[in-house]
């Protein structure tokens, strides 16, 4: 009997918390996601212009249409191309920097901040700034091509370069924001680790390899969803860059999505584009937490 | 008694001063005219409209072109909109009517719209109701750098045809200079090649028969061989290097910069090469020459059939009505005279265009007044989608990733796909 009087205060407790927290939050979620995917969803199935109340209902002709579309395979391989040079070339890097600049030396600060920088630069203020690095005629790049009397190629106006060029923004925007993850978590490792494995022996390179990247993988799979799902998402730097072109060559999911669906008042397509969006990032999200990111 | 008499006749008179202030309307007026020497007219104007009606303020805001296009959709829908936009009728203009968020102008245009250019007046007119006020008109053609044309030994007088088009093109590449410049990544400037070539080869008849669906649309013979037209003079390479990466400011700025011989230009890019070239002057008037788009062999087009524009203004539902009165008061005679002396605009009002004061925009005014098929963009008059799809196509056709048989498909299928 004491047990259970003692027990109840705490579970009404527990319930006062519960009716006074969870709402606000439910509702915000509710209102702001959950609503929106399934308004999409419906959405999806009409013929719609965006005004007034959508009438014509096609079933799932705009997943037809979306699959059918060139641009949208181009966009979806581009998609698929960044989350790949972000793994490869992106990662690899910010982990290298990262092991070099946490130790304790002149200038490792100062180098830091400086590699971090581009990661707080806006994305529209990042994408106009390359636009004129990459200018053919005044840009940066074509100054550095005529110094060895070359006449600089315009990569962001030619289907054959302008991903490359978009890719290069990519990598040299986020390496830092990465790199800082890797810094923090060499920052947190236990150093006992590291020169007990210097005692026994291990050298320098045996020591990062199987001591330092070992403990980093946490870190690793964590930078690695962030820069799967960032890949997915990206859209804000092409459009100042390219607006997807030239002949669809740059487009992303979601710039394929504003172009094709927004700007075209085709708010059926759209939306039928951010549900195949919606449903690739949580097939990711799901499969990655539960294959990699099992014991976090 | 005195005292309360006079306090209660200023509680009055605060209350009734009052209640005008609240009585004050706010037009807000969205423009896309990137040009700073007509926004200052427009502006006093504004200013001028205000004096005259006591009570009403103008709010002047501006997006550019191509933002204003894809935002536009989302601004009509929104509660804060804008009560007067712009316009280039078409297509667009009609799913804005049937959407119902445009105000039927057809009343406040009684009487005043026989004032106007009847073509233009149409262009504004769906299903018998007028929605537009239009201001302005213009033409598709070449506008050309004398100079530089004379290098390549090219007399801009003589080209008449397709193949004088594409001779010229090879003699000025022969001299080193960059035969035509466009703003290839904006599509639409990349469009007016295949869209002018099909208003040469098939005329009105050729385009109301595409409208219908009948032989082939737009699939069809003449837009087939519009995109092989296109194609012989692609294949020349005849763009300046990059000018997928083009945006069409920079295209019309690098042509008053002298970096290219020709344009095909609209007709108001007479004023805004000066204003987007690196010197703020460009090329002057005695440099620059105009020669209408080539007739191509065979065609059933008329010569002076034109391609343009028709740009005007459009009330927003719920819009106060003051908008319309603004509206009018715009495309008067005195604005519209003003607008023609500063060359800006070939205006839609009757006897306005006596006003123009170059030789160059006179000659265009001339052009639409012979003109009896004045075909409006395509990219408008087709509507949202399929005009975008039209301009796809043609940037595809002029960077070779698109035959002339594939481009005009995917057109027909956006066309019968609808809107």
């Amino acid at each position: 009997m004491t047990a259970l009087a003692a027990r109840r205060p705490l579970q009404s407790g527990k319930l006062t918390a519960i009716l006074l927290f969870l709402p606000p939050a439910l509702l915000l979620f509710s209102i702001f996601v959950v609503l929106p995917i399934l308004e999409a969803a419906w959405y999806s199935g009409f013929n719609w212009n965006g005004f007034g109340t959508p009438k014509n209902w096609i079933g799932l002709d705009n997943y037809r249409f979306v699959f059918e579309t060139r641009a949208f395979g181009l966009a979806f391989r581009n998609n698929m191309l960044i989350i790949a040079v972000s793994l490869l070339v992106q990662l690899p890097l910010a982990l290298t920097l990262a092991i070099l600049l946490a130790e304790r030396f002149r200038g490792a600060v100062v180098l830091r901040m400086l590699f971090f920088m581009p990661y707080i630069l806006a994305e529209i203020a990042t994408g106009l700034i390359f636009s004129f690095v990459y200018d053919g005629e005044y840009g940066l790049l074509a100054a550095i091509w005529r110094i060895f009397g070359a006449e600089a190629p315009h990569l962001l106006a030619s289907p054959q370069t302008s991903m490359l060029a978009i890719l290069i923004v990519i990598v040299w925007k986020y390496f830092g924001f990465h790199m800082m993850l890797f810094i923090a978590a060499l920052q947190g490792l236990d150093r006992n680790l590291i020169e007990a494995a210097r005692i026994d022996g291990a050298s320098r390179s045996q020591t990062i390899r199987y001591v330092i990247i070992p403990l980093l993988y946490p870190t690793i799979r964590l930078s690695a969803f962030f820069a799967v799902v960032g890949s997915l998402q990206l859209f804000d730097l092409v459009m100042p860059l390219t607006r997807g072109g030239p002949a669809d060559s740059s487009q992303t999911m979601v710039s394929f999505l504003y172009t094709f669906g927004v700007t075209r008042m085709r708010v059926g397509f759209g939306s039928a584009v951010g549900v195949i969006l919606f449903v690739i990032c949580v097939t990711f999200a799901f499969t990655y937490k539960r294959w990699f990111m099992r014991d976090e | 008694m005195g005292m309360l008499k006079k306090a209660a006749l200023a509680a009055v008179g605060l209350l009734l001063t009052a209640g005008s202030v609240t009585a004050q309307t706010t037009l807000k007026w969205l423009h896309i005219e990137v040009n700073p020497n007509q926004v200052k007219i427009w502006e006093e104007v504004a200013r001028d409209f205000e004096a005259k009606n006591p009570g009403t303020k103008i709010e002047m805001q501006f997006l550019e072109n191509e933002a204003y296009k894809a935002k536009l959709p989302t601004i009509l829908q929104s509660k804060d909109r804008p009560h007067i936009i712009y316009s280039w009728a078409g297509g667009v203009l009609r799913a804005q009517v049937e959407a119902g968020v445009v105000e039927d102008l057809t009343p406040a245009m009684q009487g005043y719209k026989d004032n106007l250019a009847p073509a233009a007046v149409t262009a504004f007119t769906v299903d018998g109701k007028i929605y537009g006020v239009p201001h302005a008109q213009s033409q598709v053609g070449f506008m050309v750098n004398k100079e530089l044309m004379a290098k390549g030994g090219v007399d801009p007088s003589k080209v008449k045809t397709w193949d004088d088009l594409l001779d010229a093109v090879k003699k000025l590449k022969a001299a080193g200079i960059t035969p035509i410049v466009v703003g290839g990544a904006d599509k639409w400037p990349l469009h007016f090649f295949w869209t002018n070539l099909a208003v040469r080869l098939g005329g009105k008849p050729g385009f109301d028969a595409a409208l219908k669906g009948e032989n082939g649309g737009f699939a069809g013979e003449t837009f087939l061989k519009s995109g092989e037209l296109f194609k012989q003079l692609v294949d020349l390479q005849p763009f300046q290097t990059g000018f997928l990466g083009f945006k069409n400011p920079q295209a019309v700025g690098s042509f008053g910069d002298g970096k290219a011989a020709m344009i095909l230009a609209i007709s108001s890019f007479y004023h805004s090469q000066k204003a987007l070239s690196a010197d703020k002057k460009g090329i002057s008037d005695d440099n620059i020459a105009w020669f209408d788009f080539p007739t191509v062999p065979g065609g059933k087009g008329d010569p002076s059939d034109t391609l343009g524009g028709i740009n005007g203004w459009l009330v927003t539902k719920g819009a106060p009505k003051e908008a319309a009165a603004f509206v009018k008061h715009f495309v008067s005679p005195e604005v519209q005279k003003r607008l023609a002396a500063g060359n800006f605009l070939v205006p839609t009002y009757k006897g306005a265009d006596e006003g123009l004061a170059s030789p160059f925009m006179r000659n265009i005014a001339q052009n639409l007044a012979k003109s009896k098929y004045h075909q409006n963009f395509y990219d408008q008059d087709l509507g949202p989608n399929v005009g975008r799809v039209v301009n796809d196509a043609t940037t595809e056709l002029a960077g070779g990733s698109m035959t002339p048989q594939q481009a005009a498909k995917s057109i027909q299928d956006a066309y019968k796909q609808g809107n």
